[in-house]
């Protein structure tokens, strides 16, 4: 019963693979819809019963069903129906495999539900790849509709339909089409083989620090291992193997958010990505991330041993996010730079537990509190790029987003919201309770100047991201931005867009069921 | 009044603007005008129902446990976020209630002047939208009586503003009116330095609120000393740059340039007061001990920024640019009244923010009139208005000399008792301080009579005398007059924002103000006489929460 949720998702991957077999495109979307969907249900009936455990041995159990797991396996579920319904129009244009896209995507969805009912490292680890295998395929997963696939014998060549009004856009379409194709396919396999090759390192770094952690302690389980560290680790000359574990697990999971200096990852595979699986990555792989590092930073590790190096991680972070993404020209790459940022900021809670005695569980709960908003609003800010660009193209140049307000103000101006969300600040509310929320947690924990590192990194962040704003109403080039098709935007991206708009301004005036569902 | 009533009228006055500029902003492009009209009509209802909070009285039973720091008339108290202990709670006293009175007035003034003129750059329904928003900001940080409170909406006002600048804002006319880099550059650097103090702000405030371990500013309690310099020196900085002080001034001078008529108005009337009642809400109020620990750097400080303020203030050229750098020095004077701590020293503050609300909104509103008609803001370029535009030359000349703080009028209280508070003092230091600001003030009556010299007097300029003098060729003149008040809308600035041309008849302008002008000022000219022979109108009241304020300092 713990189980269920796992079950289900991982069973839809299974059916999603069958009916790609035996039938079209759309069943296979409406397969994976209905997995996500039903898992969440599950996640909801398990979340609302008592907690549950499973595989045990002795005390230890490698399966948790706590609320926490129930609220990640909601959220990974919820980020997976979004993020198909982004696909969507890439999909029905035969931009990507269909039947493919949605097993990787639902596999990778089960690792996330998985993920947040580990109980012990194994477990653990097995689950964060099981979220992010499938992402090495999704990032360089385009069928090439080039005059070169033909030669390559890719799939067959069709073209994205633009939208049939848009005489800028058709235009735009069969001019560049070809070598924009050429260009994606090689950025796209190049994002995928940078992001393959740097996530096996830190999957392999993780692996080293469990394994580390297991011969000082001779346990894998996550309370157990806690139980050990607590009274003192092992016998003393084992001390610093402890050590060197606990740092080479930290610094494996800090690849998966994007921490830096294990971040040069990020900005090439966000923007050779599609832009949904972009989407994907910069949300729920983030989040996958953080879930993880809450569970060994909180549930196993004492204050001291890792926080020091979590609080100069989370400094550089934001800092250098912050820094880069000022000079960025490109949009995936200033919101995956600015996501590396806001890593920062998820992390500066986690990283003030080292100087503090007070109990830490305010400070994980404002963690958990940022990253869910800060997912919702970088949903957000993504499907409002997906509804602005045209089917299966990539984020563009941010010069392609000039007056796009002033033309499609709904679109428009939801971005700009969610921009000013992720800024933090006034409309957008969500982002002001996020910052509050952070910069609260760290001055009760008796870390003011992480308090003020966090609040002046703000100001910086303000510097782009009001700079793109300004952009999106500024006033049009005489081209008329050839490249962003706004007038058509397909109903699932535009379902999601408002969703996510609407869910954020909801919480911009009621947070508290947030800040209360993250406490727990 | 009853207590349920006055809570009704403190939430009214947050939402007629909030809803009004919703209203306002979702009425489509062919009701441009109309939205406009509806803007006035909003502002002018958030001002009738503001004005009545003078006789509010709060029900009995709100204080805490503590001594109260100053009792409101009228509250509002509901649970908003309990998680980050954030509470809805409004209130007005003395304290505040002339700022709101005087934020919802010149809001008004100004949605009205929109009516008439909409600076080119945007639709007029979008700039009166965003003034009823900013309206909404400041009235909330002025009737914010929860700290977390104060620090959301002293944020909300930062990106209307940006917006105002960045969108209405530069000239407009000569070589770069067709490059619309300076404002936004210009409006970047205002939100920039204002999200910086205002971060600053968030840390000061959380910092206060989980040491007292409530945010309420009413009965808050007295926090160790440690705790109270770290978030004064916090919120110093936080309120300096609104204020702004030098050194952090140096936004200010660029904001006002390029912001239009109406968001200098609004930027000078009351955006930056919300750092002076900041300090004295919250600095003194929550920090006491704090700011007395940081009184001396705050008076040297303030009184640094009056003297550098009136120097450059003598070397500028540029009209706008002037009375903004005017800002940084009469904005000193307030600093100096709240650093010196005494009694005399915060109402002189007191009635120097509204003083200098009222004169510099005004010197705006007039430095704005002859930037349209002249085409020009260049000091060197203007001269002679007395000829050609007698009746705005005069305003200019009321308006500068009540800004020099001549007895009689609404300048003179802050800036001499301000002087007088710090001499009474006493000590080496308070005392050198008062002479300085004293010097501080002999400058500032020399460079705004340097600003009427150039400005009124000698003969005509090119550029003014382009204006025509008289009622009697109204109707000669009426084509040009309606080509150069652009009422239908943001569209039609093309052709009269063009720079003129010497000797065209059709170029000329009328150098008297227009009834919509004259409405839009007279109310600032009356309150700049009113208030200077009967201060009282402010100060009434003000007494006892300024004791309690003082208590806590000195106990």
């Amino acid at each position: 019963m713990a189980l269920l949720p796992a079950y289900v998702a991982a069973a839809f991957a299974v059916i999603v693979l069958l009916t790609d077999l035996f039938a079209g495109p759309r069943a296979v979307v409406v397969a994976t819809a209905g997995g996500a969907v039903l898992t969440a249900v599950a996640a909801v009936l398990v979340g609302a019963g008592p907690d549950r455990r499973s595989f045990c041995a002795g005390d230890a159990c490698s399966y948790l069903a706590t609320d926490r797991s129930a609220l990640v396996a909601v959220l990974f579920a919820l980020l997976a129906l979004a993020v198909l319904a982004l696909s969507a129009p890439m999909l029905h244009a035969g931009a990507v495999p269909a039947g493919e896209y949605c097993f990787l995507l639902a596999c990778s969805m089960t690792g996330g539900v998985v993920l947040g009912a580990a109980g012990d490292l194994i477990t653990l680890i097995v689950a964060l790849e099981t979220l992010t295998l499938p992402l090495y395929l999704l990032v360089g997963l385009r069928r090439v509709a080039s005059p070169r696939a033909v030669f390559t014998g890719v799939g067959a060549p069709r073209y994205p339909e633009p939208p049939p009004e848009d005489g800028d856009v058709r235009l735009h379409a069969e001019q560049d089409v070809a070598a924009e194709q050429v260009r994606m396919e090689r950025t796209g396999a190049e994002s995928a083989v940078t992001f393959f090759v740097v996530s096996v390192v830190a999957t392999s770094v993780t692996l080293l620090g469990a394994a580390l952690l297991y011969a000082a302690t001779g346990a894998l389980h996550l309370t157990a291992l806690a139980g050990v560290l607590d009274q003192g680790g092992a016998a003393g000359n084992l001390a610093p193997l402890i050590g060197a574990g606990c740092a080479l697990l930290v610094g494996g999971l800090a690849f998966k958010v994007a921490a830096v200096p294990f971040h040069a990852w990020a900005p090439a595979t966000y923007d050779g990505a599609p832009l949904p699986v972009a989407a994907y990555l910069s949300t729920a792989s983030k989040l996958g991330g953080v879930v993880a590092l809450l569970a060994v930073v909180h549930d196993v590790l004492p204050a001291g041993e890792t926080s020091g190096v979590l609080a100069v991680l989370a400094v550089l972070t934001m800092t250098v996010g912050n820094v880069v993404a000022l000079r960025q020209t490109r949009t995936v790459r200033l919101l995956a730079w600015s996501s590396v940022a806001q890593a920062g900021y998820i992390l500066a809670p986690l990283g003030a537990s080292a100087f503090t005695s007070s109990p830490r569980d305010p400070l994980v709960a404002a963690t958990l509190a940022y990253a869910a908003f800060f997912v919702l609003l970088e949903l957000a800010a993504f499907a409002a790029v997906v509804a602005l660009r045209p089917v299966a193209a990539d984020g563009g140049e941010l010069a392609d987003y000039r007056g796009v307000a002033r033309r499609a103000p709904w679109v428009g101006g939801m971005l700009a919201f969610a921009l000013i969300g992720l800024a933090g600040l006034p409309p957008a509310l969500a982002g002001l309770f996020a910052k509050v929320t952070v910069v609260r947690a760290l001055v009760d924990g008796g870390a003011s100047w992480l308090a003020l590192i966090v609040a002046l990194n703000a100001v910086i962040g303000l510097a782009y991201y009001v700079r793109v704003v300004a952009l999106l109403y500024g006033p049009p080039t005489r081209d008329g931005s050839a490249g962003t098709g706004w007038t058509h935007v397909p109903w699932p991206v535009g379902t999601v867009l408002v969703a996510a708009t609407v869910l954020a301004v909801v919480l911009g005036f009621a947070p508290e069921p947030l800040l209360r569902l993250t406490a727990l | 009044m009853s207590a349920d009533l006055s809570s009704a009228l403190l939430v009214a006055v947050l939402a007629l603007p909030v809803l009004g500029a919703l209203a306002v902003a979702l009425l489509p492009a062919a009701r441009d005008r109309q939205a406009r009209v509806l803007a006035t009509v909003i502002a002018a209802l958030t001002l009738v129902v503001a004005v009545p909070l003078r006789w509010g009285t709060a029900e009995s039973g709100w204080f805490g446990d503590g001594p109260p720091v100053a009792g409101p008339w009228a509250l509002l108290d509901l649970p908003w976020v309990p998680a980050l202990d954030l509470r809805f709670q409004l209130g007005v006293d003395s304290i505040s209630y002339p700022l709101v009175v005087l934020t919802s007035l010149l809001t008004l003034l100004c949605c009205g002047y929109t009516i008439w003129r909409v600076p080119p750059g945007g639709p007029g329904r979008l700039l009166s939208a965003l003034l009823l928003v900013i309206e909404f900001g400041i009235l909330g940080t002025f009737l914010a009586f929860d700290l977390v409170l104060f620090f959301v909406f002293f944020e909300v006002v930062l990106l209307p503003m940006y917006a105002v600048i960045a969108v209405w804002g530069g000239t407009h006319y000569g070589p770069d009116s067709a490059e619309r880099e300076p404002q936004r550059a210009a409006a970047r650097k205002f939100a920039l330095y204002t999200l910086f103090g205002s971060v600053l702000l968030l840390v000061g405030v959380l910092v206060l609120v989980t040491a007292a371990g409530t945010s309420s500013m009413i009965g808050f309690p007295r926090l160790d000393r440690g705790t109270q310099v770290f978030a004064f020196t916090l919120l110093l900085v936080a309120f300096a740059v609104k204020s702004p002080l030098w050194p952090l001034h140096t936004w200010l001078p660029d904001a006002h340039t390029q912001a239009p008529t109406v968001g200098s108005v609004i930027l000078a009337g009351v955006l930056l007061k919300m750092g002076t009642y900041g300090l004295v809400r919250v600095g003194l109020g929550a920090a006491p001990q704090g700011a007395e620990v940081l009184s001396g750097a705050l008076g040297v400080l303030a009184v640094a920024a009056i003297l550098i303020g009136s120097l450059v203030c003598l070397a500028q050229t540029e009209l706008k640019r002037l009375i903004a750098y005017s800002s940084v020095g009469h904005m000193g004077f307030v600093l100096l009244g709240i650093a010196t701590m005494t009694a005399t020293g915060i109402q002189a503050a007191l009635l120097g923010n509204i003083a200098h609300g009222v004169i510099t909104g005004l010197l705006f509103f007039l430095a704005g009139a002859v930037k349209d008609r002249a085409h020009t803001g260049s000091l060197d370029e203007l001269g002679g208005l007395r000829e050609n535009a007698p009746r705005l030359a005069g305003l200019l000349g009321f308006a500068a000399i009540a800004s020099l703080g001549l007895p009689g009028l609404a300048g003179f209280w802050g800036e001499a008792f301000a002087v007088v508070a710090s001499v009474q003092r006493g000590g080496g230091l308070w005392t050198t301080l008062g002479a300085l600001a004293a010097f501080g003030g002999a400058l500032t009556a020399a460079y705004l009579l340097r600003l009427l010299r150039r400005v009124t007097h000698g003969p005509a300029s090119p550029a003014v005398s382009l204006l025509v003098p008289s009622w009697s060729v109204a109707g000669a003149l009426s084509a040009a007059v309606t080509a150069s008040q652009p009422g239908s809308g943001a569209g039609s600035d093309s052709g009269a924002e063009k720079p003129a041309v010497a000797g065209l008849p059709e170029r000329l302008v009328p150098g008297w103000p227009t009834a919509a002008e004259l409405l839009a000022w007279s109310p600032l000219v009356i309150l700049a006489l009113l208030l200077g022979v009967w201060p009282a109108l402010v100060l009434s009241g003000t007494d006892a929460p300024i004791n309690d304020l003082l208590e806590m300092v000195r106990p």
